[in-house]
């Protein structure tokens, strides 16, 4: 189903409001996973604000969808979109990193409302996810399993054991992301080491690839659209992303895979973000640069 | 039992391995939420048969363990109770991060079913020699870790299992086991050691393989020696029997243990840290596999070389009972 321009505007304020209390949590935990977090906040946006079936005030429902963030380092970027949702108290925001705060830097599913996962350790999410997609399967149950990889990630073995089984399985039901955003902690992915031809991989393993802007929501509702209607390979989705996307002073630049912000860094990385949101309302081509 | 399908008659010419797979079979009926896993050793783990009997419910992920124990935990979090089965090394170190991360952590119900444990594989060496299992996965917090002395107490455990919240780990061997249980009911109870042979002189104290070859030293030496020695079959290494062990410092003052693992981390330290925090003396002594690597061999002549068959486990009782350390001591001086 293609966005509306009232979707797409609704999407992209919410974007900006999330990556906004992105910022402020990073502050409020003394630093934390800002680069990836701000590549990843669209895909994330557009899962829980348009695409995927779930209940804040039940997240227990039986036939939610489930998301899995397998870069599970970002949790600083997921835990403001859970919070921002009711799935907790954004309060708790302000405790976190903080001790016996039930938010750290990799979030708990046993103490997170929402998560469906604790993940941290790369590579284990596309397994979990597949392990779900097949246990809703077996149930006889529609829902979707969405589950999020970092590129950087994709180095991992684990990841191309699951994405064997997800073809041999014919896991229609899994939707894998890569958030592209080509960056690791030590440089960038092709430097350190490198994915491509990234696409070809996935193809070569049994999977449907779609590319996608990840920072443009047309591209992928799109996308996701087509990993909906999968019907014999599992798809993979290959958002093309930009580390630090919307905050100009670290947009990028692989070493803002984790950092803090001061007071002056803060208000400058919100101006940034607030640029980043006017130029991309107003239509603007080439706004994540 | 409740819910055996097989005599014991039957289970006498079944491997430890295929009684957990008719057991499985058995479990399955009752919970249609019961599926299997493998990686590539669905024959050699046995739980094969219940992948024949349940197609559907089963998945063979190729040789790919680290993927399989993940999607045991994302299957698990559907309320499904995956039952997954490889070799013991590749449970406890091949997909240990997978098994602490996914299944430990968020304390999923999964049942680790491990086969050809210890020196079980003797002639394949240590690549698939496992001494260290008990070690690591006892030290996973959530985790339950069994070690069946036979087929029978292998069934036991396997529906134990079921029943018990959270990650279940249960270390089996290859091949056939000596039969330690000749009637099915005995009281196997999780976290409950159980006496096979009484007495006050010294406590053995073993699992697994060694449980059986502990009660033929036991017989012999009240025979030869005219020694009572009480023998502990502690199945269930975590959470581990206090209670028995506190018994057997405090009545026998003599402990041995014995298992097929390492003398480092496995059963004689578990036993050690709850027998070193009852504030009385005793005598202690570990025996299994000294901290090395195997030589290979065939299983039983492998637990002769490292003392751990009963013609070893009955010299060290010997030893131990020839040790004049009483004199030095104030037995009565306790805390």
């Amino acid at each position: 189903m293609a966005l509306t321009t009232e979707d797409k505007r609704r999407l992209e304020d919410k974007a900006h409001e999330l990556r906004t209390l992105c910022v402020d949590t990073i502050v409020w935990a003394g630093s934390g996973h800002v680069g990836g977090s701000m590549s990843a906040m669209d895909i994330m946006t557009i899962l829980y604000h348009k695409y995927m079936r779930i209940d804040p005030k039940n997240p227990a429902m039986p036939d939610r969808d489930r998301f899995i963030l397998s870069k599970g380092h970002v949790g600083v970027g997921y835990a403001p979109v859970l919070a921002d949702l009711g799935y907790f108290d954004k309060e708790l925001l302000k405790e976190y990193n903080h001790t016996g705060s039930p938010l750290g830097m990799h979030l708990d599913s046993r103490k997170v409302t929402g998560v469906e996962a604790s993940t941290g350790s790369l590579g284990h999410g596309l397994a979990i996810g597949l392990g779900m997609a097949l246990g809703a399967r077996l149930q006889g149950r529609d829902w979707k399993t969405y589950v999020l990889l970092g590129d950087g990630e994709c180095d991992e073995g684990e990841v191309w054991e699951s994405a064997m089984a997800a073809a041999h399985f014919k896991a229609t039901n899994l939707v894998t992301i890569v958030d592209r955003n080509k960056c690791m902690i030590d440089g960038p992915t092709e430097e350190v080491m490198a994915l491509e031809p990234f696409a070809d991989k996935w193809r070569a393993f049994g999977f449907e690839v779609v590319e996608a802007d990840g920072h443009d929501f047309d591209s992928l509702a799109a996308a996701l659209d087509t990993a909906a209607a999968a019907r014999e390979k599992p798809v993979v989705i290959i958002a093309n992303t930009i580390k630090g996307c919307g905050i100009d002073f670290i947009s990028g630049d692989y070493k803002w895979h984790y950092g803090g912000f001061d007071g002056e860094k803060t208000a400058k990385a919100k101006e940034s973000l607030a640029r980043f949101h006017a130029a991309r309302a107003s239509g603007e081509k080439g706004t994540a640069k | 039992m409740s819910g055996m399908t097989f005599t014991m008659l039957d289970a006498a010419k079944m491997s430890t391995a295929e009684i957990y797979g008719q057991t499985l079979c058995d479990l399955g009926d009752e919970h249609p939420e019961i599926v299997g896993l493998s990686a590539d050793l669905a024959k050699s783990t046995k739980i094969g048969v219940f992948g024949d009997k349940f197609p559907g419910r089963f998945f063979n992920v190729g040789i790919a363990e680290q993927n399989m124990f993940g999607m045991a935990a994302g299957m698990a979090k559907t309320g499904l109770v995956p039952y997954v089965s490889t070799f013991a090394i590749f449970t406890s170190m091949r997909a240990l991060d997978q098994v602490h991360t996914d299944i430990c952590y968020q304390n999923l119900d999964v049942k680790m079913i491990a086969t050809h444990a210890g020196l079980s594989f003797g002639q394949a060496g240590t690549t698939h020699h496992c001494t260290e299992d008990i070690a690591i996965m006892r030290s996973m917090a959530n985790m339950t870790v069994i070690v069946p002395a036979d087929g029978i107490e292998t069934a036991h455990a396997v529906r134990a299992a079921y029943d018990r919240k959270g990650p279940v780990y249960i270390r089996i061997n290859r091949g056939f086991d000596q039969v330690v249980y000749d009637k099915p009911d005995y009281g196997f109870q999780i976290g409950k050691a159980v006496t096979l042979h009484e007495g006050s002189d010294l406590t053995i104290i073993a699992c697994g393989a060694t449980v059986w070859r502990a009660l033929e030293a036991a017989k012999m030496l009240e025979k030869v020696d005219g020694l009572k020695v009480r023998v502990l079959n502690m199945h269930t290494i975590k959470p581990i029997d206090v209670e028995a062990v506190e018994r057997a410092v405090k009545e026998t003052r003599r402990v041995i243990t014995v298992e097929d693992h390492s003398t480092i981390g496995g059963l004689g330290s578990a036993v050690a840290e709850v027998a070193a925090s009852t504030g009385k003396a005793f005598s202690f002594k570990r025996l299994g596999v000294p901290d090395c690597f195997s030589i290979i061999g065939l299983h039983e002549d492998l637990l002769a070389h490292y003392g751990i068959d009963e013609n070893g486990i009955a010299a060290s009782v010997r030893e131990m009972m020839g040790k004049d350390f009483e004199a030095d001591d104030n037995w009565e001086d306790e805390v």
